[in-house]
């Protein structure tokens, strides 16, 4: 209920701050950007995915489970590690220029509209992926066999299987992603700017740290947040398929034709992986070198991004304990408390934190809470992805070992820790380590309150990359992605290793 | 005194079961009739899971409306499910002595205790999953034993068991409720299982609990719902 209050107060002062209800050029341009860029992005991953996740579900090969996971990946990796990775490949000084130059052509540019829409594909496109190739296998058995024992070749199995699948998992996939880069901020903090590229999260941040125009900027977030509730809304009609959970691993007899297909199915996973591995390589290999002359500035930004993703770990762990707990009964109040949890979708990380910058702000000076204000930011918005994985371990819980536990006359904590808790330990771990990993790198709301010093890890790749050390922004940078995912790793082991019966 | 049904009316849907008598503490009623007649509503209206529409329910005089199912003065056994699949039979039975599992030494003494009297010494730390049918519901058993409340019900509990298995579980239910003197409820859909155990029967059907009535005459010259059923 407090996470509730809290929305609801932080939304209603950004609501009541908000200046003129009249948007400027500038500002019509931003929401013009934010909504195409997102488009584009959403078309380009998903038209890009849709090959890949074929190609996955039909062939079987070698390291193609690693390979499935990996998919997974992208998700934790941290924004600003994946913009520094693109551009030591595509960036001024990359490698694909320095190719071009050594040949005599014109240089290509990162910065703008098409490096937004690459960054936010190399982000998306493996969770398309992962999206489209579990409808893929959600391909009943027995039609496959029906249409094996019919005879249809791949176009047949294409018009009568494929087809029919894609029209019910695509849309889901559009708009996940479309809602994703729609509120996108480090990746356009980093590649966009100026008039031409600006989202409306970034015209946000910019009025508050360029003008420092408090009333523009909650005017901006009030649009943002009526944008953003409307895509939700929009995107709820369609339920999303499980995109964390597992189940890849179901032998499924796709036919798997040879000829020029077997070829397009190898290019396109090549491709895929070539893609996604290159730019998180460049990281590892260049980085490595740079780690033993790091800043101390960066030791420290990692130690208190540590703290930080431990604090919201917690946090985001009792939250989700309390949501789903309410949220198993039956009843208005359990309907509430799921609402609760999910409101955050609505909300961007910038809109939560100017509200709660503007609650701040005539109090105290806001930088002196960076580090609160962030934890508690980035417990919001990791709510949703985290109720949605424990709530339905904890209701099938609550259905097998509810009368029995009732029976015994377990209440309480004991209920909590002997009957519930062993239950949705797995999913709890992977929540909670989702939840420290995506703290651990966000470049998002801290930007908006630290003064010029301290601050998180990925806050100090950001500023050696505004300071042209690259060499010790990609040593950070590895830093930071090895910090996220052993986080993670950490979190998803201790639910893994609770006793299964 | 024991338990007595004071114009009970129990509905799930349109379903709808009356029910308006008493039995003595300490005896042992069998529970029978067709599939869907209401026998579980019934077990479920007692330990708690299920709210009456009208009429009460008591335990030596007093209502047990007001008590939630963990605090009544019974244990109860499902068909299936009575044991928490992510603790040792060891943990699972301590539940029946504290419910936080917070046990004394002299508790964790009594826990192995009866799991030797049922036969299961040497199985303290598995989990439910490692053990056959049988085991598991004997440990179920067990901590009905251990918890001593003054009703047993049993909702089915041993349906899935063979013959032999379960006339052996008869055989245990009938020395622990010895041994607690607990008045017992026992669902089945062998009137064998009635006779083996139970003086008294109660005659699920038509949407009324007929009031207890002994056993052998009842199974020997049935009245003709009962008829119907166990001849088919």
């Amino acid at each position: 209920m407090a996470i509730a209050g809290l929305m609801a107060a932080a939304l209603a002062v950004v609501f009541l701050r908000a200046g003129s209800p009249r948007l400027g050029a500038a500002d019509w341009a931003a929401v013009r950007f934010s909504a195409s860029q997102a488009a584009a992005s959403a078309l380009a991953s998903v038209l890009l995915a849709v090959p890949v996740a074929r190609a996955l579900a039909r062939r079987r090969f070698a390291g193609r489970g690693l390979l499935i996971a990996a998919m997974g990946a992208p998700f934790l990796l941290p924004v600003v590690v994946a913009v520094l990775g693109l551009l030591a490949i595509f960036g001024r000084a990359g490698l694909v220029n320095a190719g071009l130059a050594a040949l005599g052509l014109p240089q290509i540019g990162i910065y703008g509209f098409h490096g937004v829409v690459l960054a936010h594909v190399f982000l998306n496109m493996p969770l398309a992926v992962r999206m489209i190739l579990h409808g893929w296998q959600g391909v009943p058995a027995e039609r496959v066999r029906l249409a094996q024992s019919l005879g249809l070749g791949p176009w047949g199995v294409f018009r009568h299987i494929e087809w029919p699948m894609l029209r019910g998992v695509v849309p889901g996939a559009l708009l996940a992603v479309f809602l994703i880069c729609l509120t996108s901020f480090a990746v356009v903090l980093i590649l966009g700017g100026g008039p031409r590229a600006t989202t409306v999260e970034l015209a946000i941040w910019q009025a508050v740290r360029f003008d420092f125009d408090l009333s523009r900027a909650a005017m901006l977030a009030s649009v943002q947040f009526l944008l953003c509730g409307a895509a939700v809304l929009l995107a709820a009609r369609w339920t999303a398929p499980g995109v964390l959970g597992g189940g890849l691993d179901r032998a499924l007899s796709l036919p798997a034709p040879g000829g020029w297909r077997r070829v397009a199915d190898v290019v396109a996973i090549g491709a895929a992986g070539v893609f996604l591995a290159w730019p998180v390589a460049m990281i590892g290999v260049w980085g490595l070198g740079g780690l033993t002359s790091l800043p101390q500035a960066v030791w420290a930004g990692a130690a208190t991004s540590i703290a930080l993703s431990l604090v919201v770990a917690l946090l985001t762990g009792l939250a989700v304990v309390a949501l789903a707990s309410a949220a198993a009964r039956a009843g208005v109040l359990a309907r509430l408390a799921e609402a609760a949890g999910m409101l955050p979708m609505a909300a961007s990380s910038l809109v939560l934190g100017i509200g709660l910058f503007l609650m701040l702000h005539p109090v105290m000076a806001p930088s002196r809470l960076a580090l609160p204000v962030t934890a508690l930011v980035n417990t919001l918005m990791a709510l949703p992805f985290a109720l949605r994985l424990v709530l339905p371990a904890w209701r099938e819980a609550e259905a097998t070992q509810g009368r029995l536990a009732d029976s015994l006359g377990l209440t309480g904590l004991g209920r909590l820790r002997l009957a519930i808790l062993p239950r949705v330990r797995r999913p709890l771990g992977m929540a909670v380590g989702l939840a420290a990993a995506l703290a651990m790198g966000d470049l998002g709301v801290i930007t908006l309150f630290a003064s010029d010093q301290g601050g998180t890890l990925p806050l100090q790749v950001w500023r050696l990359m505004g300071a042209y050390r690259t060499d010790q922004a990609e040593a950070a940078a590895l830093l930071l992605t090895v910090l996220s995912f052993a986080v993670f790793i950490l979190f998803d082991l201790w639910g893994r290793c609770g006793t299964e019966a | 005194m024991g338990l007595r049904l004071d114009h009970l009316v129990l509905t799930q849907g349109s379903f709808r079961l009356e029910a308006d008598w008493q039995v003595p503490a300490g005896a042992r009623v069998a529970v029978i009739g067709p599939s869907g007649a209401g026998k579980s509503t019934l077990l479920a209206a007692i330990s708690g899971f299920l709210p009456p529409v009208a009429g009460r329910i008591l335990w030596d005089g007093h209502d047990l409306a007001k008590l939630e199912p963990g605090a009544r003065p019974l244990s109860i056994l499902f068909q299936d499910g009575n044991l928490f699949p992510h603790l040792t039979v060891a943990q699972n039975l301590g539940l029946g002595l504290s419910p936080g599992l917070r046990l004394t030494e002299a508790q964790k003494a009594r826990v192995g205790a009866v799991l030797a009297e049922v036969g299961l010494g040497d199985k303290a730390a598995r989990k439910p999953a490692a053990l056959s049918g049988g085991e598991q519901s004997r440990v179920a058993l067990a901590r009905a034993l251990l918890r001593a409340r003054p009703m047993l019900l049993l909702d089915e509990p041993f349906a899935a068991l063979g013959p032999a298995l379960k006339a052996q579980m008869l055989d245990l239910v009938d020395r622990i409720a010895g041994q607690t003197g607990a008045t017992v409820l026992m669902v089945t859909h062998d009137p064998e299982d009635a006779r083996r155990l139970c003086p008294l029967t109660v005659v699920v059907a038509d949407g009324v609990a007929a009031p207890p009535a002994p056993t052998g005459a009842l199974l020997d010259d049935p009245p003709p719902l009962l008829r119907a059923y166990l001849r088919g």
